[in-house]
């Protein structure tokens, strides 16, 4: 298989902050590699450097057979940039911005206007085609820049961030349509702060974190690391707390049960929710523990650092160089694994 | 398609986009062409009385070639403001994501901002007209006028288009102007005769392209006095010459510098 994108030890400094440190990243040909990370891990700074809006400080990369420091053009012939990173004009309408890209890509007027008639009719954007874009729903907004992208039918399409800031119907109709187009063999980059985004359209994850790759895997991998969903529990009396850890423990998929946020809630990773969580409440009811709440999370960005570094994404936003091993409280409960990139790296 | 080609197609559909930009949100229009009204009718009657020329002609004569050059020239703020709103939009990386002319964005701007410029001319002659300014001279010469006044403000729109891509938000660029356009407009012979400034301002507004475009349109539309005494200096003795060769040298030099300049670009 041949490797559409490809980057090797990207370095990008603003000053005295280091926004990629030595990044790699490889996409085979028509699969989707999804970037996981926190704000200002260096996700769009990785994304504009491969799109060649930016140059990077250290390193090399070739996207489609092009490479973006020497050959800038011609890598801009054959990507699509769509999401944060690009935006649409406001001003002028669905069919307006669709021909004004297909011309600036060089097609006569003939053929923008038909590819724009296209790509509205594709994207459910017909009707709202020749009103102005600053009247569309965020939904719409995001259709219409996605399409934007796949204007000249790119073989690789760049998508930053593409549903953040969308409201979940919005998000799972772009989940529709991005799937749509890798089943058409286009290669993907996909930048998300969502793991369910990058387990629903990804082949391979990479986890990003201040300007590194600090694991790379499939979803799977990623999954069965962090330990797929979680049952957490609330209960009503502090001193239940025990017999609670007792029937958590019963059910728990390999992993030990973590403490919660209070002094009453405690949490497992486990491998059949559901079942799990009946097992659970089974057993509580017959151990006569009065339950406050209880319920299935499945595991967020959070928890896929707090695993990887023993830092929560929130932590990690913060600037500065990452703690040694996690904080002293967290590394009981999870152990940090500064080699968890090997571990799951192939 | 040649590279020259290329750039011209692509000047054009992003000149345009920016053209579509005035039919979506009329009020910029408005907004473009109500301040020369108000600028013609704010000299010509609150101004008119207490200053002479001391020309011999009336203070409106005098005035109006004044106000269309002042008006051309901030007119050029438009074209940074513009600039500086898509850089803050993202539809600038969108445009430097795409395999198009790298020059077409800024040249589309300065280009569609003609037509802008072109609309205010146009209604500040028909209000010039309305409160008594007269074309005494030839119609090729008025309409020599007007070109001079289209070329030279183009330039400075590559001027205000290498500012709009080194500041960081639109808010910024009106202060930027203000520092380069007040004093080009204000310190020289558009509101006040040559004479009535003290002799170490009189070379700057002498050889200021300002002063020597508003004294071409002056002579271009007769508006001026052949009996009142003219400055010696070359620039003032050739306006029309020496606007141009100011064009020219604004020009190779700004627009090459505004388009290195959006190359390198990034937020």
């Amino acid at each position: 298989m041949t490797t559409t994108i490809e980057a090797h030890g990207l370095v990008k400094r603003y000053g005295a902050v280091e926004a990629l440190r030595g990044l790699d990243l490889e996409v085979p040909e028509g699969t989707v590699l999804a970037l996981l990370g926190p704000n200002g891990a260096g996700k769009t700074t990785a994304v504009r450097i491969l799109t060649t809006l930016l140059r990077p400080d250290e390193g090399t990369a070739t996207v489609a057979g092009a490479d973006v420091l020497r050959e800038p053009e011609e890598v801009r012939r054959r990507i699509g940039l769509s999401g944060q990173s690009a935006a649409v004009d406001e001003n002028l309408t669905g069919a307006e911005n669709l021909e004004m890209i297909g011309r600036l890509y060089g097609f006569r007027r003939r053929r923008a206007v038909d590819r724009a008639r296209e790509l509205l009719d594709g994207f459910d954007l017909s009707d709202a085609g020749n009103r102005p874009a600053k009247t569309y729903s965020g939904g719409m907004r995001r259709r219409l820049d996605l399409a934007c992208a796949l204007v000249a039918t790119p073989r690789v399409v760049v998508l930053d961030e593409p549903t953040t800031g969308l409201d979940p119907r919005s998000r799972l109709q772009m989940w529709d349509v991005i799937a749509g187009l890798v089943r058409t063999g286009t290669t993907v980059l996909l930048t998300t702060q969502y793991l369910e985004e990058a387990d629903r359209l990804a082949d391979d994850i990479v986890v990003i974190d201040h300007g590194r790759a600090i694991a790379h895997g499939t979803a799977d991998a990623l999954k069965a690391q962090v330990g797929g969903e979680r049952v957490e529990l609330v209960v009503a009396d502090a001193a239940d707390r025990e017999a609670a850890r007792a029937a958590l423990a019963a059910v728990a998929g390999g992993d030990e049960v973590h403490d919660g946020a209070t002094e009453r809630s405690l949490s497992v990773a486990v491998q059949d929710g559901a079942r799990s969580l009946r097992r659970v409440l089974d057993r509580l009811e017959t151990d006569g523990v009065r339950v406050l709440d209880v319920g299935l999370r499945r595991p967020t960005l959070d928890d896929v650092f707090l695993t990887l570094t023993g830092r929560t994404a929130e932590d990690a936003d913060a600037s500065g160089p990452p703690p040694g091993g996690g904080a002293d409280e967290e590394r009981d409960l999870v152990p940090a694994r500064p080699d968890a990139a090997g571990e799951v790296a192939r | 398609m040649t590279t020259l080609t290329r750039t011209l197609t692509d000047t054009q559909v992003v000149a345009k986009r920016n053209l579509l930009k005035i039919v979506r949100v009329p009020e910029i229009l408005v907004a473009v062409l109500i301040s020369p009204i108000m600028f013609v009718l704010l000299f010509a009657y609150v101004f008119g009385g207490a200053i002479d020329p001391g020309d011999g002609t009336s203070y409106r004569e005098f005035l109006i070639p004044g106000i269309f050059a002042q008006t051309v020239v901030f007119g050029a703020t438009f074209t940074g403001a513009g600039i500086a709103e898509d850089m803050q939009k993202g539809i600038i990386d969108r445009f430097r994501s795409l395999p198009m002319s790298q020059s077409a964005v800024l040249a589309g701007r300065t280009l569609s901002d003609v037509v802008y410029n072109v609309l205010s001319l146009l209604i500040m002659a028909l209000t010039g007209l309305l409160v008594g300014w007269r074309v005494r001279g030839s119609l090729l010469d008025a309409a020599a006028a007007f070109g001079l006044l289209l070329v030279f403000a183009y330039a400075v729109s590559w001027i205000m288009a290498l500012v709009g891509v080194l500041v960081p938000s639109v808010e910024v660029i009106n202060n930027a102007s203000f520092i380069v356009i007040m004093p080009l407009t204000f310190v020289s012979n558009a509101f006040v005769p040559l004479d009535s400034f003290p002799p170490a301002l009189r070379v700057f507004v002498e050889w200021n392209p300002v002063s020597t475009l508003t004294q071409a349109c002056r002579e271009l539309f007769g508006n001026t006095n052949p009996a009142a005494p003219v400055s010696d200096a070359w620039s003032m003795q050739n306006p029309a010459l020496y606007t141009l060769i100011c064009v020219v040298v604004i020009l190779v030099v700004f627009a090459p510098l505004a388009i290195a300049r959006y190359r390198r670009t990034s937020r």
